[in-house]
């Protein structure tokens, strides 16, 4: 018997807005929010771009119990965890503690607060280690202090698969309401722009060498070099549909209809690349057939070679120019852990409004056969959205979400 | 070295309640002023990591070496004040 899962509310931190109503509104204005690095001095690093949600200010959202303890990106995880809760109109007391559970998504943990306190190591001593460090630069930190702030103590978790754990968070979600649990929170938070993180980032060989906002993020272009890193994403409130109707939540945004999940072969070995297949299962997951697909949410590497390989999946299943194509994150650069989940809220929002997101500044590669959404929104009927996520090593995931009126 | 980072400091009540709010913030519904010294850590919304970090800092602050469990929740503000002024 397979329950079926909304989501009921979500929480956006982003670099072109902090909650929902603020990046909607500049996502569908094409505004971006990708600058130069100013979390730290980046002048002598070959990388200077990224996406910051540059309009944050933790003390205002969250209390000071909480600030000596927590990185950055957690603060971020935080306040969309609570902005989650409130779209959705739950309140901590509602539910029983063990019935609602938290899994998200981390590639990195707490980097900026581990630098920190290995500077301190270094420089000072032990003694100058700050005990919360024991957890909070851990990859698991964020669902720990969500599940402490607003006291969900059922089934929870990490995922640590990159750009396809925002994805993977839903689907550990919606498997976790299936065996009983009511409610979870699930989603990504990430975000490690300190001189650390960025020095992992660029020995992965994908970051954007460009120092001009609009031309350092390209995806499915011909001067497609590589992405920028950003910080943010979203965490969204899972429920069993019918529990969710029990309270008098309505329909939510819409339902998760289909997820799958599928690992490259081994680099060299000559294997075929396995995004197609996670497509191809989300798809039969949600008993459609590609027709039924009214609009593709994708990875959007801007690795000429990963281009290729994810424009052959979306034409292979569809038909060249079949399916509109968009890649909001464009306007954020890549979120890691938070992508996936800020895409997967990105096309929530498309569904209810009807309106597609643009893909900024791209002018599409035509060998890519793709019906990029670009420039302007695009107004369309949309049922269903198919968000594709791809992460470093070998992850690719897909997740097909429905409209609530469409079932 | 200086006379003053040798001597062992004297703490003061606002001395201690300046590193709590550095070290671990206040709670929601707590005020951490004077009348807040006779009340135990634990009423004052602190956990044990938080009085791990205090201890450290009034470690380094105050060069005295403390055990990791000196402060327990069912200490007040007053007995550190104590701890610390009497050795």
């Amino acid at each position: 018997m397979n329950t079926s899962v909304i989501v009921t509310g979500f929480g956006v931190t982003a670099p072109n807005g902090l909650g929902t109503r603020d990046y909607w509104s500049a996502t569908l204005a094409g505004r971006s929010g990708i600058d130069r690095v100013s979390r730290f001095d980046a002048g002598r690093y070959p990388s200077r771009l990224a996406g910051e949600v540059s309009a944050f200010v933790a003390a205002d959202h969250l209390p000071s119990r909480l600030l000596p303890q927590t990185d950055h990106m957690t603060r971020l995880a935080l306040v969309a965890a609570d902005l989650a809760l409130a779209d959705a109109n739950v309140s901590s007391g509602d539910a029983d503690s063990y019935g609602m559970g938290v899994v998200t998504a981390s590639s990195a943990g707490g980097f900026e607060f581990g630098q920190r306190e290995l500077q301190n190591l270094w420089r000072h001593g032990s003694r100058h280690v700050s005990a919360y460090q024991s957890f909070a630069w851990f990859y698991a930190v964020n669902t720990g202090q969500i599940s402490i702030r607003h006291g969900m103590r059922g089934p929870s978790g990490v995922v640590v698969t990159d750009q396809a754990g925002g994805l993977d968070t839903v689907a550990q979600a919606r498997r976790l309401i299936r065996k009983g649990t009511g409610l979870v929170l699930a989603g990504g938070v990430d975000g490690s722009i300190c001189p650390w993180g960025w020095v992992a980032q660029m020995a992965g060989g994908r970051l954007s060498r460009c120092d001009d906002p609009r031309l350092a993020y390209l995806p499915f272009d011909a001067r497609a070099a590589g992405h920028v890193p950003g910080e943010g994403g979203a965490i969204l409130v899972l429920e069993d549909a019918e529990a969710a109707a029990r309270r008098g939540a309505g329909p939510g945004y819409g339902e998760i209809a289909g997820y799958g999940t599928a690992f490259d072969p081994r680099p060299g070995s000559g294997g075929a690349p396995a995004l197609p297949r996670a497509m191809e299962l989300a798809v039969r997951d949600a008993g459609l057939s590609p027709g039924d697909i009214d609009v593709v949410f994708a990875d959007g590497a801007a690795v000429p070679a990963l281009d290729r390989i994810e424009a052959d999946a979306i034409t292979a299943m569809f038909g060249a120019g079949r399916v509109p194509v968009t890649v909001p994150k464009t306007m954020t650069g890549r979120l890691y852990a938070g992508g996936a989940a800020l895409d997967l809220a990105t096309a929530l929002l498309c569904l209810r409004d009807g309106v597609i997101p643009p893909t900024i500044n791209v002018t599409p590669e035509a060998a890519y056969g793709l019906d990029l959404v670009t420039r302007r929104p695009r107004t369309a009927p949309v049922r269903t959205a198919l968000i594709v996520a791809r992460g470093e090593g070998g992850f690719n995931s897909a997740m097909v979400v429905r409209r609530p009126d469409d079932e | 070295m200086s006379q003053e980072s040798t001597a062992t400091p004297r703490m003061t009540a606002e001395d201690l309640l300046g590193i709590l709010r550095t070290c671990a913030g206040v709670a929601d519904d707590i005020v951490l002023d004077e009348k807040a010294l006779d009340t135990d850590f634990g009423s004052l919304g602190y956990d044990s990591i938080a009085l791990l970090e205090v201890t450290a800092n009034l470690e380094r602050t105050f060069h005295v070496d403390l055990d990791d469990d000196a402060i327990k929740a069912s200490d007040t503000p007053r007995d550190v004040i104590s701890m610390i002024n009497g050795r």
